[in-house]
């Protein structure tokens, strides 16, 4: 077994424990520090394929600032609520629709899949060439809906929601 | 470590994501449980990207669609929170189940 594979599965092992305590634990800042080592194990994941940018963009702005808003909004709103009824009254429902979606894909994916070579990095150079001449437009509409986006959750948020 | 490894795994969180967002009461658990599945999403694409039979171009927009997701996941957590927040104060809940203005 090649040490590209052990890390893989210790890394995938990480991803998946880490995703099932977010989903099952009652005390929310678990959750959302659980949510942390899920994205972070996803980074290490990344940079195991040899996809370096987005190892960078992974940990600065999920570790850096999503779970960072997170925990804003939890601070902000009531925590007794989450600590008796963590979840619905359908949960084996839930479960039994997530077993089946993952099933099916499973499925899918053995059959459909072929075997295949190593990893092949894809360099800054070839991702920047590509995100700003090719995708040059879509880059800049995603620019433009951070920034609506953004706007708007702050008018949102407003004391008296954006009334004078 | 082959594609089918990393789509494997990929599945396996976009389920558990799923599970997350049917299963939980409190609407920042339930965009938790979001956060997994484009997670699961990334982790699909760039495996594609970084296994599968391409040229350098198409090897290169794998990425660049992760790239694109992240920046709609980062606005969909800000705008999601900022309208949990005014939920919290209109409602004093997050509770999903209680809030069922919208429904038919």
């Amino acid at each position: 077994m090649s040490l590209s594979l052990v890390l893989f599965y210790i890394l995938g092992a990480l991803c998946l424990l880490s995703a099932l305590f977010v989903v099952t634990t009652r005390n929310i800042v678990y959750a959302a520090l659980g949510l942390l080592v899920t994205l972070m194990s996803v980074a290490g994941l990344f940079l195991l394929v040899f996809a370096q940018f987005l190892l960078l963009v992974q940990i600065l702005i999920y570790g850096g600032a999503i779970i960072i808003v997170v925990m804003f909004a939890i601070m902000l709103t009531k925590m007794a609520d989450y600590q008796t009824k963590a979840s619905v009254r359908q949960w084996p429902l839930a479960l039994v629709a997530a077993a089946a979606i993952f099933a099916v894909l499973a499925a899918a994916l053995l059959m459909g899949v072929p075997k295949t070579d190593n990893a092949v990095a894809v360099g800054f150079q070839e991702l920047g060439t590509s995100l700003f001449t090719e995708w040059a437009v879509p880059f800049e509409v995603a620019s433009l809906v951070l920034l609506v986006a953004l706007i708007g959750a702050i008018v949102l948020a407003r004391e008296n929601g954006g009334k004078d | 470590m082959h594609l089918i490894h990393f789509q494997i795994l990929a599945a396996a969180l976009f389920a558990i994501g799923l599970y997350g967002v049917l299963a939980r009461r409190s609407a920042v658990l339930v965009l938790l449980s979001i956060e997994i599945m484009l997670n699961a999403v990334n982790l699909n694409l760039i495996g594609f990207a970084a296994f599968a039979n391409f040229t350098e171009t198409q090897r290169a927009l794998g990425q660049v669609l992760v790239v694109f997701i992240i920046t709609v996941a980062a606005a969909e957590v800000g705008l999601a929170l900022a309208i949990i927040l005014r939920l919290f104060r209109n409602k004093s809940t997050v509770n999903v189940d209680e809030v069922d203005l919208m429904k038919w």
